[in-house]
């Protein structure tokens, strides 16, 4: 797969059609990826990785990157075109400037999980059938695949590509995930089992901002968080209430549009679940208003911001003007 | 002197420090969370290579209550939220963990000195734990500490089914002698001695065969504006995401922010943590002095490779602890730029 990339980018950059390439690359170690723009075909060659390992979503630099002099191409995995619809229907992206092209995508692994697994002194990582094979210091460990994904593949919602201006390798489905099932845990639970489950989970938070500065839908030019002005600004929880004040204003600033990417989960470095109050939302805009998925076309209006006095969930805030 | 007591005799040595002193040791919360908590009778100490968060947390919490403000009408109460601490231990840290403590040190208790820090430091007597496994992340000995040797003020291996004591600082020494060893089947001997040094080679030997055993920070200290000025920085901050996972993470990142809660009733001041990734470090009045995600990437570098050494003795301000390398969203991490800074000098 990744050869075919590497050509594609290759003849893209060489027949004018862009002028960019966005991948990945990596460093000393093979799972150590970030994302890159690439600006020559020697460039590529000599840097450009696809592999396992790259699950870093690439959609949220096109922000930055479409603003620039020229075309882009970029390679959007399945649920990195859910992102990119969002992001083209909340006008952040210029899309005459870039060159969308779709790929497959088996799941993506992380070195944290197979560190998490107990695997260390890691030299390499080959795919063999369901299993990894690790060479590492301390000798050959095996792992399932599915054991060294990261969450979010483990539950994929959909290898399908929503948009793209090109396909390479084969079209996928929409999946029937498992994504709502630890949410129903957490439903059954009584309010004090709940309130503790997620107190145990945030007070580990050290607002390092990791979920909000990946986020594809957390695009504000200056965070309520970082603004003095806007009467929560903080940089660290003072008291335990705080630590949730964070993840509960964040969780509604994305309702309604976060596309479930996994990215925040993906980076947390407290391993806290933040996709189970994401995904919480995403259930209860469902129940409410009917099944709907983020980013999954361009310009969908969220139920969120349409809904009227006859289909809105509790219709009586709307007939008052909102709540006085 | 080396002394050996049978690991079975673990729970009961954790025992008797907590019968001295609060005792903080790190324990498994699960397969991912391996954290320092406070011992009590029947928490197993963790095996882990690390702790996700570093030990830095002990002096230098994330979040420090300084004082409490309360107004009625024109009169202003003001309430210091200073606690004094009491003697303590920190049990099983790792070699670059105890290292960073010298590197905060030399920070917080040069002049002036800062007393929080302080007080929570000189009460801490600190056991470290020499690795017997280390990961291909850590890069300790790129800066001269040995995981198999670790400092601090006694120090602890595990290994043949044993466990091995060594007091290093006259507060390590007394901690160790206030116990009842020989309770615990203790004996010092020659072949402790021996033991724990065929242990050392066989760490020794397994870092040999670590991708990043080669890695050695450039001295640069006499290159400051030159280092500061090169190209490298914009292809390695390019897609650094500014979010400071990296600064928090980091056992010898120091920097803090001292911020004022309104709880309604009055006002809470508090001091946390700060990260020179992000857009709002150093705020003043007029502005930021770092304006672009590349000059924020840059200090933090700058800082721990060139600024730190050049004002300390050319000691560096990362100890390879290896968790940027783990938990940059986008891998973007100090090996990199020791590399870039290489290639370029
Ligand atoms: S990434 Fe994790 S630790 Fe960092 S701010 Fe988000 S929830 Fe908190
Ligand atoms: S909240 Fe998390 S899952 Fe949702 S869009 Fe943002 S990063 Fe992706
Ligand atoms: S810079 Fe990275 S490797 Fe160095 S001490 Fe900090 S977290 Fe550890
Ligand atoms: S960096 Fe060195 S001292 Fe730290 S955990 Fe790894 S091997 Fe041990
Ligand atoms: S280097 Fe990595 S962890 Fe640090 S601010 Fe940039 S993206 Fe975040």
């Amino acid at each position: 797969m990744q050869d075919e990339l590497i050509k594609r980018a290759c003849d893209l950059l060489a027949d004018g059609t862009v002028n960019r390439v966005l991948g990945w690359s990596a460093g000393d170690f093979f799972y150590d990826i970030t994302p890159t723009v690439f600006e020559s075909a020697e460039d590529v060659k000599k840097n450009f990785v696809y592999n396992d390992f790259c699950g870093a979503n690439l959609s949220k630099y096109l922000i930055a990157e479409s603003q620039k002099e020229g075309k882009i191409a970029v390679f959007l995995k399945p649920c990195d075109t859910y992102s990119f619809n969002q992001l083209m229907t909340e006008h952040r992206l210029v899309r005459d400037h870039i060159y969308a092209i779709g790929i497959e995508c088996d799941g993506k692994v992380s070195a944290e999980t197979l560190h998490d697994a107990g695997i260390h002194g890691i030299l390499n990582v080959q795919k063999d059938g369901d299993e990894l094979v690790c060479q590492t210091v301390y000798g050959e460990k095996r792992i399932a695949f599915d054991k060294a994904e990261d969450e979010r593949c483990r539950n994929c919602k959909s290898r399908k590509h929503v948009v793209y201006d090109e396909l390479l390798g084969p079209e996928g489905e929409v999946l029937d995930s498992h994504r709502f099932d630890e949410v129903e845990k957490l439903e059954a639970m009584t309010p004090e089992e709940r309130f503790s489950f997620w107190q145990g989970e945030l007070s580990r938070c050290i607002r390092c901002n990791a979920c909000r500065n990946v986020c594809p839908a957390c695009t504000c030019e200056l965070c309520v968080f970082d603004n003095p002005k806007s009467g929560v600004f903080s940089k660290a929880a003072s008291n335990d209430f705080e630590d949730a004040n964070f993840h509960i204003i964040r969780a509604f600033h994305v309702a309604g549009r976060c596309t479930d990417c996994g990215e925040c989960s993906r980076v947390c470095p407290e391993h806290i679940p933040l996709h189970l109050l994401n995904r919480k939302f995403i259930k209860d805009i469902d129940t409410l208003y009917g099944d709907y998925q983020a980013g999954e076309t361009e310009g969908q209006m969220s139920p969120l911001s349409a809904f009227t006095e006859q289909n809105d969930a509790e219709p009586s805030i709307v007939q008052k003007g909102g709540i006085h | 002197m080396i002394t050996r007591i049978s690991s079975e005799k673990l729970p009961e040595l954790l025992q008797q420090i907590s019968e001295q002193e609060k005792l903080y040791i790190p324990v498994d919360k699960s397969d991912k969370l391996s954290v320092y908590e406070e011992y009590a009778p029947g928490k197993v100490m963790s095996l882990k290579l690390n702790t996700l968060r570093s030990a830095k947390d002990f002096f230098f919490p994330q979040v420090q209550p300084m004082a409490k403000f309360r107004m009625e009408g024109k009169k202003i109460e003001v309430m210091d939220q200073r606690t004094e601490t009491e003697d303590y231990c920190i049990f099983g840290v790792r070699a670059c963990d105890v290292r960073s403590f010298d590197v905060l040190d030399r920070v917080f208790l040069a002049d002036p000195v800062d007393t929080y820090y302080e007080d929570r430091r000189k009460h801490a007597t600190v056991v470290s734990f020499a690795c017997s496994e280390p990961s291909e992340t850590c890069f300790c000995h790129s800066f001269g500490i040995d995981a198999a040797k670790p400092d601090g003020d006694a120090r602890m291996w595990i290994a043949n089914g044993n466990v091995y004591l060594e007091g290093i600082t006259e507060k390590g020494e007394k901690l160790l002698q206030s116990l009842d060893l020989a309770a615990l089947g203790a004996a010092a001997d020659d072949a402790a001695v021996q033991e724990v040094e065929a242990e050392q080679q066989r760490v020794h030997e397994i870092q040999k065969r670590m991708p990043l055993y080669s890695l050695k920070p450039t001295d640069n200290r006499d290159k400051e504006l030159e280092i500061f000025n090169a190209p490298i920085w914009k292809e390695l901050s390019d897609k650094c995401l500014g979010c400071g996972s990296c600064t928090f993470v980091c056992p010898t990142c120091q920097c803090f922010d001292i911020e004022d809660f309104d709880s309604g009733h009055g006002v809470e001041r508090y001091r946390c943590w700060d990260s020179c990734m992000y857009k709002d470090f150093t705020m003043m009045a007029a502005g930021t002095p770092r304006k672009t995600q590349l000059e924020r990437f840059r200090q933090r570098f700058m800082h721990k490779l060139v600024y730190y050494p050049i004002r300390n003795d050319g000691i560096y301000s990362c100890v390879g602890c290896g968790r940027c390398l783990r938990r940059c969203p986008i891998h973007m991490n100090i090996v990199k730029v020791m590399k870039a800074m290489e290639e370029d000098a």
